[in-house]
């Protein structure tokens, strides 16, 4: 089975609160909502953001538009004023997700 | 009853306010409502206010009311807004006098107060209310004696008693992103304060209207290039029934796109547990959210469900932490990386020496890692240029002023071909953000709606 960037069959925004950023992931089609749900756990989330996010990672789970959500705590260096960090705001958390690799079956990618 | 059409105006301090002027003319709203204030925002608001006490509204208010103060008048479009911040009645008096400047009378403009605790902050915690952080539990007293501000956030219903008193615009500071857009909604359709299904439906179309074109195109990450009109984008307008359930569109010829893929997105931006948002008006549930493409760039919005609204209201505060010093440099091609490394060191060891006070220090090399940090993929050899940014936190604004002293002499002391020196950033007052809870009645029974209408000059 090949691996794929979850940016070929998901969407994402990012926003922050305070010091915690939370990533919206859409599949882009219903059918990939299973690999997201099955693959795309907190315990991967929490590996994958290593170094960016310091606190936990809940994900939260949304059928009706086939969709994650995962609230991430600690993850912006302080919050949005109070932060060194370029990305202040956590804008960039949702593309940094999209990075993440799943596996798929071949013939479900083009 | 007919339904209600209402316009998204600004999404944050600075937003254009172009398409709100288009949804004005054409769009056949009812209401623009406003969402000017952010964490971010507040903190701006209150420097602003501790360098001029007249100031802490959002400033582009003046620009705002001017482009749009005549539809209130031609069209009766009604204007709610929370770019008092800080000093809502300031906001006020300024809407008062651009009315004028324009020659508009017989305006009703009203403030709404109460949301600011900053002054009674001594006497709440005498009266027992802890102020402790509502996530970790630490105790206030760690950054009491720093606060800046402190703000609860409040709801709807004062903005629906100044709708009843007939106010043309309404101006609060802190309530809730989504209180301007369920507000117009309470007071037309007359809904019961525990129809939480129909409240939650209100505030999810607020939700997803308040933060202007992330509903209409804006900040998509789909097929974004084939977005059209980005430069004209147009920012949503909900069509509300009675029954809660409403339709997402944009101004006819505008820019953007309204689908179920834009609004899902916006739906997601910034919400916890989604089965939870909760505001002070009703905690709303989303998890069986229905959209349905009814029209071109029009999407039906249903199955939004409520639960009772919480106790207490969220209090938001904002303290000093320190500042923040900051430097940008540039370095080309060949081995730009490499070059850019090098310096950082430099400026590492120089910090040593120079003995300079500090609480934290970031380098990003920007064009590689600035905005992935350490998720980036390290870039090819042949990469043209990457410019290395150090920021510093430091107790006190002199510190972080050395800091940014210790850069220009790289140009001929350090690695060749320095390109760029983006210099002389001022430093930057940190704001650190501390949230707490109080029990909703002590911050309600303050909280005042006072209306004033422009008089005519003799």
């Amino acid at each position: 089975m090949p691996n794929v960037q979850l940016k070929e069959i998901a969407r994402a925004r990012s926003g922050d609160k305070g010091n915690t950023v939370n990533i919206g992931l859409i599949a882009k089609d219903q059918a990939w909502y299973d690999t997201l749900v099955h693959q795309v756990t907190s315990k991967r989330v929490s590996e994958h953001f290593d170094g960016l996010v310091e606190g936990e990672v809940t994900r939260y789970e949304l059928p009706n538009i086939h969709a994650l959500n995962f609230v991430c705590t600690e993850a912006l260096g302080g919050g949005g004023s109070s932060s060194l960090r370029l990305d202040n705001l956590g804008k960039c958390f949702a593309s940094n997700l999209l990075r993440l690799e799943v596996k798929v079956e071949k013939n479900k990618v083009d | 009853m007919r339904p209600i059409r209402i316009g998204a105006a600004q999404g944050f301090y600075g937003d254009t306010i172009e398409p709100a002027v288009a949804t004005a003319k054409a769009g056949n709203v009812d209401y623009l409502c406003f969402d000017c204030l952010a964490e971010l925002t507040m903190a701006i608001l209150r420097k602003d206010q501790l360098k001029d006490e007249n100031l802490g509204y959002t400033r582009d208010i003046t620009g705002a009311m001017k482009a749009l103060l005549p539809y209130v008048k031609e069209k009766g479009i009604k204007l709610l807004t929370n770019a008092g911040g800080l000093n809502p009645v300031g906001a006020q008096q300024e809407v008062l006098r651009v009315a004028q400047e324009l020659g508009i009378t017989d305006l009703k403009v009203a403030v709404v107060k109460g949301d600011n605790i900053f002054e009674d902050m001594e006497e709440l915690m005498d009266s027992g209310i802890s102020f402790d952080h509502w996530e970790t539990n630490e105790s206030i007293s760690t950054i009491k004696d720093k606060l800046l501000f402190a703000n609860a956030y409040i709801g709807a219903q004062p903005i629906v008693e100044a709708l009843r008193q007939e106010a043309d615009i309404v101006i609060t500071g802190r309530t809730t992103d989504t209180a301007q857009f369920l507000a117009p909604l309470l007071y037309e359709f007359n809904w019961e304060q525990d129809d939480w299904n129909r409240l939650a439906s209100g505030v999810f179309m607020g939700h997803l209207l308040e933060c202007s074109a992330q509903s209409t195109g804006g900040n998509f990450s789909g097929d974004w290039q084939d977005i059209e009109a980005m430069d004209q984008i147009g920012y949503p307008i909900a069509t509300c029934e009675p029954s809660g359930d409403f339709v997402v569109s944009k101004v006819e010829g505008s820019g953007g796109l309204v689908s179920p893929e834009t609004i899902q997105e916006q739906m997601l931006y910034e919400i916890h547990d989604p089965s939870a948002y909760v505001t002070p008006d009703v905690v709303v549930d989303i998890t069986k959210v229905q959209f349905e493409q009814v029209r071109d760039n029009e999407v039906k919005v249903t199955g939004v469900h409520g639960k009772p609204k919480p106790e207490e209201l969220k209090v938001v505060m904002g303290y000093e932490n320190g500042y923040m010093g900051q430097v940008i440099i540039g370095f080309s091609w060949p081995d730009a990386l490499a070059k850019a490394k090098k310096a950082d060191q430099i400026i590492r060891q120089k910090l040593k020496r120079h003995s300079l006070d500090y609480e934290e220090l970031q380098t990003d090399f920007m064009g590689y890692n600035s905005l992935h940090g350490p998720l980036a993929e390290p870039p090819g050899e042949d990469i043209n240029e990457i410019y290395l940014r150090m920021a510093i936190k430091t107790a006190s604004k002199r510190e972080a002023m050395k800091f940014a002293r210790l850069f220009p002499p790289l140009a001929l002391n350090g690695p060749p071909s320095m390109g760029a020196y983006i210099g002389n950033i001022p430093p930057r007052q940190l704001v650190g953000m501390w949230a707490s809870l109080i029990p909703c009645e002590i911050v309600e029974r303050n909280v005042d709606v006072h209306v004033q209408e422009v008089f005519v000059n003799a």
